[in-house]
């Protein structure tokens, strides 16, 4: 029988390079909202801790590393990014499957910070938002994720239907930044 | 005139570039007046009503004459200052506001009657007859009076928005800023230094001045090398803060690609928002121009703009110089071209004890009275000692003293303060909370006074952010003053300007005083003072002092009119920078997009959603032929259609039945695992919200489904619901609409079509009318739910969106070779309306849950969110208009959407209004159009015929009343 077969919406669009910056589709894996009921905060906290060494974040913050990583996205809620999430787990949180629902982008290289600067109003000075920090925030007109997951380099999850919208969005920054760095 | 080793122009670099169709050639680093007054290029522009020759007046972004147009084509832009204005090579300048040839001008016919002309002169004269205004009056006044023209096409210049953050930032970078920066800085602070010109320094590059023994300019550099050994600073050039405003956010307006002959995507410019805990404001101080006689005249400039050419641009503004002043200041204008080889002509002082300061001609006490000369100034008539004597020159420099660059202070709704000792307004204190005035523009006019004022204010701000407090010297520098006295107006025979751009004299002003309009805002708005693209940079304060004594009041009583953002002209495009084309809004697409393309579709747009219109086939022309066949199509074997668009909220928790029993009118709590339910969601004022499905996928797990237009909204009042409303309920939920694409497979044959894919066969007790549950299609964990739009038997399968194109093309190919198909969003309405199914066209925010027939649906067992407010007084009275189904009486005639419904024998005026129509369509299963609407009483009203009249697109027709539900009322088909 047929498969069906899975499809990015960024496919031919990413990865780009543009002056030293790169834009790239992640492929973190599955993601899941682990939002912790009343009451079973420090409960679902220890529990992921013990599934996967790493537990739920401050707000604006993340926990984890690249492969296991809990990302704080809201009030009372992370997203496990990178691992599968045991099913005990609902136990003390809603857990949903968003694996689906996010493109994942890597900006990286020198200067990401000034083209992120032309897309979001967040402050991310090296001094203010460090490696491991996380905001929810807009890109252009779109919800978005931001996590700093190296001195140079950035992820945010944009809804999937605007995909190409956000890679629109990078690409004419990334392109004004780097003529701006010609001009000097 | 260029003078040889002077200025900061690289002439090893020549720069050509066009005026008027004429070339020149300047030198990197000039500004296009600079350029031209090099060049000898005196008349520039004409004034705005009187058409009156005119020169550069300054040499900074205040100028008010020297305005022209960039470029011509697409991209060009009006009113740029040629003072601001870099020259690069092949820079194409025009002079505005002309008719014919600069130097012969037509309309300068208008300076021949200036009194027909004065302040009023519009409002008084061409108020008859009525009609001829639009058609003729203002045409023809738009013509002659006028700045710069635009295209009228797209501009494809690229233009950006930006955010920047910093701990501290300090606006200008003179004597102050330049300190300012270096304390922030060296305590620990990250600062951005903003300077609105191509270079830091402020009037330190524009003046012959020592710093701690070292020249000027080079201090400067000394203290950039200072200010980047530190790491914490931020330089921008080019960059002009444009307004304060809440919580420490400014706007900023740099020139990024102005200066050259850039690539398409560097920008034009870039509108910043910067976001500072603590600002400096060292905004400096601009000099005041003198009202006397017939001072407009090309040669007449600022002294301090003479002083600027000299120094920073190598350039003399004239060979035989004058000077007009009121403080000693100005005399070093006198001195610096003198020691670069300029003839001074004369000194002429209005203070009695004037003193000369080196070896030229001082005229103590005496006054300018007239000027000559018709393209450009040649003599000028003094009064001195009682008697009149003419002087030739070519250049007359006049100072009035200096108005301090207070404007961002004002633009939290602060007024200024009138400082008698400085005869200047001088910022409030505390007038925006975390801005602090330092140097020139709050009225400290020593060099040495601004050096220890942006270090003092600079350590205000460290301590407000509770930062360590630096030990910083203050360099050496001169402490003096300038000492000027007030001199707003001299007497004389002729016209003396204050708005040179918006051509008003002080005659202006004392006109608008005589015809009572006192008020300073009144006098701005009845004479144009002020109102001009300097916005009265330049004559603010020279005007309310003429008012002031006009009126019989002193200046502080007279007050200033309203500082308003932005300090500079700021241009439209960069403001809406990134909006323009697919900027405008993101594009929201589904995963059968590019599959919908390929078969023709065209796109229509819900919300910033995506959606297929109809799928033209071969042999179809028009929308009607499609959709007629997608129906029939689906209604006889199986049609397919993109769904992913409808919200989806996943709601678990153990009080998800109880919560959803509060946001909806009927109760979720009792719906049993593997079962749908169709809800209604009201808003606090009992009128319909919402309305969707929602399943129960677990005991405590549910899923909720909204329409397109509403995912947000609803999404919004379930936050505000759970948060605000019932914390006690322990629920979680978050969206999932993107996480899943969703298919419709609708008709009879759609069950058939599932079983070819799904890897375990579904039947009707498997999967029974509403019922829903996990499935495994072509290998992929799926959701199926047994719901229906349209009254067929229907589906609707939900895969993870990765594999959502992979589905939708296979179930539409299998449709195909069932006899069916994709089909649109014109169909999916014509088969909703032929079930009378509701959508935001009936459910449009004012109707409530009686009018809609949905009453019985609003639980009596519960309380909901907008139930006691439906009981309200007139919610149920059945002269409300009611949900209807609408046929056409006799033949087939176009039944539209938004047309009102009469009585039969009624006229159709306004008072007679029953009801209205919603939707409308085509139904090729009857043969007719049908329709849904609202009628009073409509219930009651079976089988009445009543008139629908469209009064907009001009279609009468009779109708018959009927039920909403046209096919199958019954709902066999749904349950086969």
């Amino acid at each position: 029988m047929v498969k069906l077969l899975a499809k990015s919406p960024v496919e031919g669009l990413v990865p780009l390079e543009i002056n030293g910056l790169t834009l790239t589709e992640s492929g973190p894996g599955p993601i899941t909202s682990v939002a912790p009921y009343a009451g079973q905060e420090a409960a679902a906290s220890g529990a992921l801790k013990a599934l996967i060494g790493a537990e739920m974040p401050s707000p604006n913050r993340s926990t984890g590393r690249e492969g296991a990583r809990v990302v704080w996205t809201g009030a009372g809620q992370a997203m496990v990014i990178g691992a599968d999430v045991d099913p005990s787990l609902a136990q003390h949180a809603a857990l949903t499957d968003q694996s689906d629902a996010w493109i994942t982008f890597k900006l990286q290289g020198q200067g990401v910070e000034d083209v992120l600067a032309r897309l979001t109003p967040l402050d991310l000075n090296p001094g203010v938002f460090k490696t491991g920090h996380a905001a929810r925030s807009q890109l252009g007109h779109m919800n978005a994720v931001f996590l700093k997951v190296a001195a140079d380099a950035f992820e945010s999850m944009i809804f999937r239907s605007m995909a190409r919208t956000a890679v629109h969005e990078f690409e004419i920054a990334m392109k004004a930044v780097a003529a701006r760095a010609a001009l000097s | 005139m260029r003078i040889e080793g002077k200025g900061r122009v690289d002439v090893s670099a020549p720069v050509k570039f066009s005026f008027d169709g004429q070339g020149y050639t300047g030198f990197k680093g000039d500004t296009l007046a600079s350029a031209l007054l090099a060049s000898g290029v005196k008349l520039v522009g004409r004034s705005f009503k009187y058409h009156r020759p005119r020169g550069v007046l300054t040499a900074g972004s205040e100028e008010p004459n020297a305005m022209v147009e960039i470029g011509r084509g697409a991209a060009q832009v009006p009113n740029v200052r040629a003072t601001v204005q870099e020259i690069y090579a092949g820079l194409d300048a025009y002079s505005q506001n002309r008719m014919g040839p600069l130097a012969y001008d037509l309309l300068s016919v208008n300076d021949l009657f200036p009194n027909f002309l004065s302040a009023g002169f519009y409002y008084k004269t061409f108020m008859w007859p009525r009609a001829f205004w639009e058609k003729l009056y203002e045409p023809v006044i738009r013509r002659a009076a006028g700045l710069g023209s635009l295209s009228g096409k797209h501009n494809p210049d690229h233009y950006e928005k930006a955010f920047a953050h910093c701990d501290i930032l300090v606006i200008g970078s003179g004597p102050t800023g330049l300190m300012a920066a270096l304390t922030a800085a060296l305590g620990g602070a990250d600062v951005i230094l903003c300077e609105e010109s191509n270079e830091f320094g402020g009037r330190l590059l524009s003046e012959d001045e020592e710093i701690d023994g070292q020249p000027g300019a080079e201090w400067v550099a000394s203290m950039l090398d200072a200010l980047r050994d530190t790491g914490r600073v931020r330089l921008m050039s080019r960059t002009t803060v444009t307004g304060a405003y809440d919580q420490g956010t400014y706007g900023a307006l740099e020139r990024v690609g102005l200066h050259v002959n850039g690539p398409a995507e560097l920008p034009k410019e870039c509108f910043w928002r910067i976001n500072a805990r603590q600002a400096v404001l060292a905004a400096g101080a601009l000099e005041r121009p003198l009202a006397f006689p017939m001072n407009d005249r090309p040669g007449i400039m600022m002294a301090s703009a003479v002083r600027s050419y000299l120094h920073r641009y190598g350039v003399a503004a004239g060979r035989k110089v004058t000077l007009f002043a009121t403080n000693d200041d100005a005399h070093r204008t006198a001195l610096d071209l003198m020691a670069n080889g300029v003839e001074i002509a004369g000194v002429v002082d209005a203070r009695p004890d004037a003193k000369a300061q080196g070896d030229y001609p001082l005229f103590a006490e005496a006054e300018v009275i007239t000027t000559k000369g018709r393209k450009a100034l040649t003599e000028i008539t003094i009064r001195h000692n009682g008697s009149e004597q003419k002087i030739a020159t070519d250049c007359l420099a006049m100072s009035g003293g200096w108005n301090p660059t207070l404007h961002m202070t004002c633009h939290m709704n602060s007024r200024p303060v009138w400082n008698e000792g400085i005869a200047g307004f001088v910022p409030a204190d505390d007038a925006v909370p975390g801005l602090i005035p330092a140097g020139a523009c709050k009225g400290t006019y020593s060099t040495a006074g601004c050096l220890a004022e942006g270090v003092e204010a600079a350590k205000q701000a460290l301590s407000a952010l509770g930062g360590k407090l630096p030990e910083v010297d203050i360099p050496q520098a001169s402490d003096a003053v300038g000492g000027s006295k007030p001199l707003w107006l001299v007497n004389g025979k002729g016209r003396a300007w204050l708005d040179f751009a918006n051509d008003v004299t002080s005659k202006d002003i004392k006109l608008a005083a005589q015809e009572a309009f006192t008020s300073v805002e009144h006098m701005k708005r009845y004479t144009t003072q002020g109102m001009a693209p300097d916005q009265g940079k330049n004559s603010n304060i020279g005007a309310l002092a003429i008012l002031a004594d006009a009126t019989g009041r002193a200046i502080p009583e007279t007050g200033t009119t309203t500082y308003r953002p932005p300090f500079v002209p700021t241009s439209i495009a960069a403001l809406g920078a990134g909006a323009q084309g697919k900027g405008f809004a993101p594009e929201r697409f589904t995963t059968s997009h590019d599959a919908s393309i390929e078969r023709g579709a065209p796109m229509i747009t819900a919300g910033l959603w995506y959606r297929p219109s109809y799928f033209p086939r071969p042999g179809e022309t028009t929308w009607r032929q499609s959709c007629d066949r997608e129906v029939t199509m689906t209604r006889n074997a199986v049609g397919i259609c993109d769904v992913s668009t409808l919200g989806k909220i996943d709601i678990q928790g153990p009080d998800a039945g109880a919560f959803l029993d509060f946001v909806y009118t009927n109760m979720f709590s009792t719906l049993k695992v593997g079962r749908v339910r169709y809800g209604l969601m009201l808003r606090e004022d009992g009128h319909v919200m919402d309305d969707g499905t929602t399943a129960r996928l677990g005991e405590t797990h549910y899923v909720m489904t909204t329409t397109t237009a509403a995912a947000g909204e609803v999404m919004k009042h379930l936050d505000f619901v759970q948060q605000c409303l019932r914390p006690d309920l322990n629920v979680r939920f978050i969206s999932v609409t993107e996480q899943w694409a969703q298919f419709s497979v609708v008709g009879p044959k759609s069950r058939d079509l599932l079983n070819g894919l799904l890897d375990a066969p579904i039947d009707n007790d498997s999967f029974p009318y509403m019922g829903c549950g996990e499935v495994s299609v072509m290998g992929v964990k799926g959701r199926l739910f047994r719901i229906s739009f349209s009254g067929e038997h229907a589906y609707e399968i939900a895969v993870p969106s990765r594999y959502g194109e992979a589905l939708y093309r296979q179930l539409v190919t299998q449709a195909e070779t069932l006899g069916g198909g994709a089909y649109g969003m014109e169909a999916l309405n014509v088969m909703r309306i032929e079930k009378g199914f509701i959508t935001h066209s009936e459910i449009d925010g004012r109707v409530v849950p009686f009018d809609i027939r949905m009453d019985r649906m609003v639980s009596a067992k519960k309380m909901c969110i907008g139930k006691p407010a439906t009981l309200r007084e007139g919610l149920k009275e059945t002269d409300r208009p009611q949900l209807v189904g609408l046929k056409p009486v006799g033949a087939v005639k176009e039944l539209t959407a938004g047309a009102r419904l009469f009585s039969a024998g009624a006229d159709a005026v306004r008072v007679n209004v029953e009801g209205y129509t919603t939707s409308v369509g085509f139904s090729p299963s009857l043969g007719h159009f049908i329709g849904l609407g609202f009628l009073k009483d409509g219930p009651n009203r079976m089988g009445e015929v009543v008139k629908m009249v469209d009064h907009v697109r001009n279609v009468e027709t009779t109708v018959e009343v009927c039920s909403p539900v046209f096919l199958d009322p019954e709902g066999e088909k749904l349950r086969g």
